[in-house]
């Protein structure tokens, strides 16, 4: 971990030194050919879909969990969590090729040009998804029968016993699968890449193309030299900075409302 | 009796043998070829040369073709700084790097293409430009439907991009695209599959996946089909060479494989990926 920061801030020194790190956030383009180097849009294009997805998936991944933990039958919960394991183990460029002639047409004609945020967004949720729904899953079963018993003996009904004990037992397990999953929805490259469109710019609309860091990185690495490719590190070293920064408020957030 | 002479044959192999790897430079003008070439460059000439490196390797068994890909400029500064014996190039040297040698192995267009089912059938130069730049935004204008246009581009650094530029005479950061992609074939699913967009990608590769039933159109560039023949013929003006590159006159192995990709004896390879042979 410390090696690849090290060798990230080595990479990204060229450039850094050559023209400093004002003209990333400065600049008005993205062509780093011609010495113009903004990562605005794409940092906004990353939280973006990150946050996008997040917010869509968190409901229904631990929506899923607690069906399976508290609502199914013991067979059909069986099959079900063998079923978000599968979903969990389909590699992303499978995903972003679905992606690209089922889903970009479908969004297309909605609002052309179909590769959009919105695409980026439902991408990245689908693949999110089953972290959210198989960690939640492991954290509601390790909250103690105990508690659930008591819950059952004052009487409460099924939903109360949920959101109000299982809920926040399971809270720390709960956080760190959204952690986890953030973190897989911030640094996933080649769905996206696919169905995003890949325009820098920030987007103003949910049908806007656009492009993530990572896509950025994966799209032009191979045929980067000199202070472009320096200037792709500067987005990695950006995207490790991201990660961090999301690490530390999950540390801070579970800090806080831990109580046990 | 055979035998022994048999036996007679190989001790005097064995000692030729020996003789030669004591001086390897002398090997290298016998028949026997032997050594590792590494090639890195272009993406549009790796498959090529991958099968002229296959058909060369079973022609000198001792001898090793490793082609990695990495762009055209990729191939230009590994062969400067030594990592590639050969680097791959899919256009013409800049004049920044004359200090290579090049040599062409085959030629490529870049064709315009468009979603089968959209009713226009060609455009001008000027029409493109306005379509790559944003002034036209419908395809009514141009004689088509009432419907935007999707701009797909290619991503900074692609060789097929700073041809297109070049013919054009555009700025990369004029052009107003809605899509930007990496590889030819993700350029042409693209297209595929929206009716509104328009791409462009090497002609080869094109038409390739027109004959497997991808339900995309190629337009012709400045009247003249886009087609391979016309780039045989050099008169399609948006073509260009596909190179190997040097750092010093060519030397042994790497003077051999050269001669051997540039020949008749390859001439199917070429043909068979779509490309267009050079004639010599």
């Amino acid at each position: 971990m410390i090696l690849i920061t090290v060798f990230l801030i080595l990479e990204a020194l060229p450039v850094l030194q050559q023209v400093g790190i004002v003209p990333f956030f400065r600049d008005r383009t993205w062509h780093p050919a011609q010495g113009s180097y903004t990562i605005i849009p794409m940092i906004w294009g990353t939280l973006f879909t990150a946050i996008g997805a997040v917010l869509i998936a968190t409901p229904l991944g631990i929506g899923s969990a607690i069906f399976c933990q508290y609502y199914a039958p013991p067979i059909i919960a069986q099959l079900y969590r063998r079923l978000i394991e599968i979903l969990a183990g389909i590699p992303s460029v499978v995903y972003g090729f679905w992606g690209l002639v089922v889903l970009v047409p479908l969004i297309r004609r909605l609002q052309p040009p179909g590769t959009s945020l919105l695409a980026g967004i439902l991408i990245l949720t689908l693949m999110i998804i089953p972290t959210i729904a198989l960690t939640a899953d492991a954290s509601f079963a390790k909250v103690p029968p105990a508690y659930l018993r008591g819950a059952a003996a004052l009487g409460l009904s099924k939903w109360a016993m949920i959101w109000g004990v299982a809920i926040p037992a399971a809270q720390s397990g709960l956080l760190t699968g959204l952690i986890l999953a953030t973190g897989r929805a911030i640094g996933e490259t080649m769905a996206v890449l696919m169905v995003c469109g890949n325009v820098v710019q920030t987007p103003t609309s949910l049908f806007e193309p656009m492009r993530t860091l990572t896509a950025n990185i994966a799209l032009e690495m191979a045929y980067a030299m000199g202070n472009h490719r320096s200037a792709l590190f500067v987005s990695g070293l950006l995207l490790m900075a991201m990660i961090g920064v999301l690490v530390a408020m999950a540390e801070v957030i579970s800090q806080g409302s831990i109580y046990e | 009796m055979k035998n022994r002479q048999g036996l007679m044959l190989g001790l005097i192999l064995c000692f030729g043998l020996q003789s030669c790897s004591n001086s390897p430079k002398i090997s290298e003008s016998t028949d026997q070829l032997q050594g590792k070439l590494v090639l890195t460059g272009s993406s549009t000439v790796a498959p090529l040369a991958t099968e002229i490196g296959k058909r060369f390797e079973s022609e000198n068994p001792e001898v090793r073709v490793d082609v990695q890909t990495g762009g055209s400029s990729r191939g230009i500064a590994d062969t400067r700084q030594d990592v590639a014996d050969i680097g791959m190039v899919s256009r013409n040297l800049k004049e920044a790097e004359k200090d290579l040698q090049a040599f062409a192995i085959a030629r490529d267009g870049i064709g315009v293409i468009l979603h089968q089912d959209n009713a226009v059938e060609s455009l001008s130069d000027q029409q493109l430009v306005d379509i790559y730049t944003g002034k036209l935004e419908n395809w009514q204008a141009v004689g088509g439907t009432n419907t935007p246009i999707t701009v797909v581009n290619k991503a900074e650094g692609r060789s097929t991009l700073e041809l297109f530029l070049e013919y054009f005479n555009l700025n990369n950061r004029d052009i107003q695209a809605d899509v930007i992609i990496g590889d030819n074939q993700q350029g042409i699913k693209t297209v595929a599959g929206n009716p509104d967009a328009i791409g462009y990608v090497s002609i080869g590769t094109a038409e390739y996946t027109m004959e497997n039933g991808t339900p995309i159109k190629l337009l012709p560039v400045g009247g003249i089909a886009a087609t391979t023949e016309n780039v045989q013929n050099g008169i399609f003006p948006l073509s260009r060479t596909l190179n190997l590159v040097t750092k010093t006159q060519p030397q042994g192995l790497d003077q051999t494989f050269i001669k051997f990709a540039q020949s008749k004896q390859v001439e199917d390879i070429v043909k068979e990926q779509n490309f267009v042979p050079v004639s010599e």
